[in-house]
């Protein structure tokens, strides 16, 4: 079922279209004839209970993951086929003994200087203007491992940042996240997106911040169930349906 | 070679009187900064379990040479352990078993084909002692050539692939995210270290191939705090327990692996305490 005006063709510019995706693992199928729409500069977030597909959609789109379908992506003024794809992992453990920095991790990421040479001073001032972006400057000679679970997902955030993606795909950015660190979070993207005019995708068990952030939800239960504006998914029958039957979310 | 015999001469130490003392000397300087350099890589890739299962390949590939009777074993059995390391990466990539498990599999049955080829028709195994144990003292000017080779490899490997090696050992998803073709990367490392482990076995032996590969790098990851510090001190750590070891081992009249590797189990005590008292 759809619910409002994002089912076909939309009329909205999209930066991302999906149509009949289809992904199997052996012979089960994780997911079947998705077709969604991101539009230019919304935040879409993607719920559904656990071993819902939301994962590998999200693999798929990154082209990690054989898929059957078609995968679309639109960059408005430009003519390319392929954008940027900004990623944020899920829910990233790095072991605390690595003595990996937060400069060391981008040097790894941006640099063709082995890491263990030291950072040049450009590439220094590079990794704090990267940083600034989710003010986190502070974190640079930190160690991976120690950091909260909000100041990582800021310093992944970062990192998917550099080079600016077209796109920015968050898998489960607010898992491991206390309560406030969540919210800061969320405004930092919601700054992101106006700043950079981002398209955001990004999966959620979170549904409490859903209706201040979010442009569109869908909801996914090996395919697509529901779509539309927050407060028309969450209060649907489909998605009582899904999460008393399953569970896996919480307001 | 003459050039570093009369720098020898210079040096007030009674010990490099004899040439091959002289040669061991330059052999434990190349050494240092080569196990020192793959170290951290190792210990961060979670590779040690791994480095020592090749180490035992390459044994049985110097016995597959010996009962083959090729001239030079050492270059069969590099074959055979690279062999072996593709295997594995193959293996590991399509199975559901945890690593070690997988390691365990491998190694033990390296090991028994091994034994299996050097006793074949009741042969003695003592004549593989010196696998075992292994003899720096041995080493040959043309030895020492193929360790400074095995440097210069190990040098443009680490500049060209450390950044991505480090970034998949950390978090493969954010690797793969970023472009790098994770499995391609683990496997030439994994072939690198397959070749330094076989080349390196009759020099220090296998049973102490294994400390040198490792011990530098986890004493290191105790007191380092980026990972300049962590491949910085895993070098000096190697070439600080080699040149000490060496001199110990002559005063001593002990074996020369030997005493290297206990040098760097001081040292990783050392470093241990330091780490605790930092934290």
């Amino acid at each position: 079922m759809n619910i409002g005006s994002h089912g076909g063709s939309c009329g909205h510019s999209c930066c991302l279209r999906l149509q009949g995706l289809s992904v199997k693992i052996g012979n089960d199928p994780i997911l079947s004839g998705v077709d969604l729409h991101v539009h230019c500069g919304e935040l879409v977030a993607l719920i559904g209970p656990n071993g819902a597909g939301k994962s590998t959609l999200l693999k798929a789109i990154l082209g990690q993951i054989e898929h059957d379908g078609i995968i679309a992506f639109s960059v408005p003024g430009q003519r390319t086929r392929k954008p940027k794809i900004g990623y944020v992992p899920q829910s990233p453990v790095f072991d605390p003994g690595d003595p990996v920095t937060v400069a060391d991790l981008f040097a790894c990421c941006m640099s063709k200087r082995p890491a263990f040479c030291g950072l040049s001073k450009a590439m220094q001032e590079k990794v704090l203007e990267c940083l600034a972006r989710v003010h986190a400057q502070d974190l640079i000679h930190k160690r991976v491992g120690v950091l909260s679970g909000g100041e990582l997902q800021r310093v992944l955030l970062a990192l998917a940042l550099e080079p600016l993606p077209n796109i920015l795909i968050l898998d489960e950015p607010l898992s491991g996240v206390d309560v406030e660190g969540m919210e800061s979070l969320m405004d930092m993207l919601d700054e992101l997106r106006e700043t950079y005019d981002l398209s955001i995708l990004m999966t959620t068990h979170d549904f409490a911040s859903l209706p201040r952030y979010a442009d569109q939800v869908i909801l996914i239960d090996h395919k697509v169930v529901c779509q539309g504006k927050p407060l028309e998914v969450l209060a649907s029958q489909d998605f009582t349906r899904v999460f008393n039957r399953k569970g896996g979310g919480s307001f | 070679m003459s050039l570093w015999y009369w720098f020898c001469d210079l040096l007030p130490m009674d010990m490099l009187h004899w040439d091959f003392m002289k040669n061991a000397f330059l052999a434990v300087l190349l050494m240092g900064p080569l196990f020192g350099l793959l170290s951290p890589m190792i210990v961060t890739g979670r590779m040690s379990f791994f480095s020592d299962a090749l180490g035992h390949s390459a044994f049985t590939g110097i016995a597959i040479g010996c009962i083959c009777g090729v001239a030079a074993p050492t270059w069969v059995a590099v074959i055979f352990a690279v062999c072996f390391a593709l295997l594995f990466s193959y293996v590991n990539h399509r199975s559901n078993h945890a690593a070690d498990t997988l390691i365990g599999v491998f190694s033990s049955t390296a090991v028994a084909l091994g034994i299996f080829i050097a006793t074949l028709g009741g042969d003695s195994f003592t004549k593989y002692n010196k696998y075992l144990i292994g003899d720096i003292l041995s080493v040959t000017p043309g030895e020492i050539g193929m360790l400074l080779l095995l440097l210069l490899a190990a040098l443009v490997f680490s500049f060209l692939c450390s950044n991505r090696l480090t970034l998949t050992a950390v978090h493969p998803q954010l690797a793969n995210s970023r472009g790098v073709k994770t499995g391609t990367i683990q496997t030439v490392f994994t072939v690198m270290i397959a070749v330094v482990v076989t080349l390196a076995i009759s020099w220090v032996g296998l049973l102490i191939l294994n400390s040198l590969l490792i011990l530098p790098g986890a004493s290191a990851r105790n007191i380092a705090k980026n990972t300049r510090q962590y491949h910085g001190f895993s070098i000096v750590f190697a070439l600080l327990a080699g040149v000490l070891g060496l001199m110990i081992s002559y005063w001593a009249g002990a074996s020369a692996g030997a005493a290297i590797s206990l040098i760097l189990a001081v040292i990783f005590g050392i470093t241990f305490t330091l780490r605790k008292v930092r934290a």
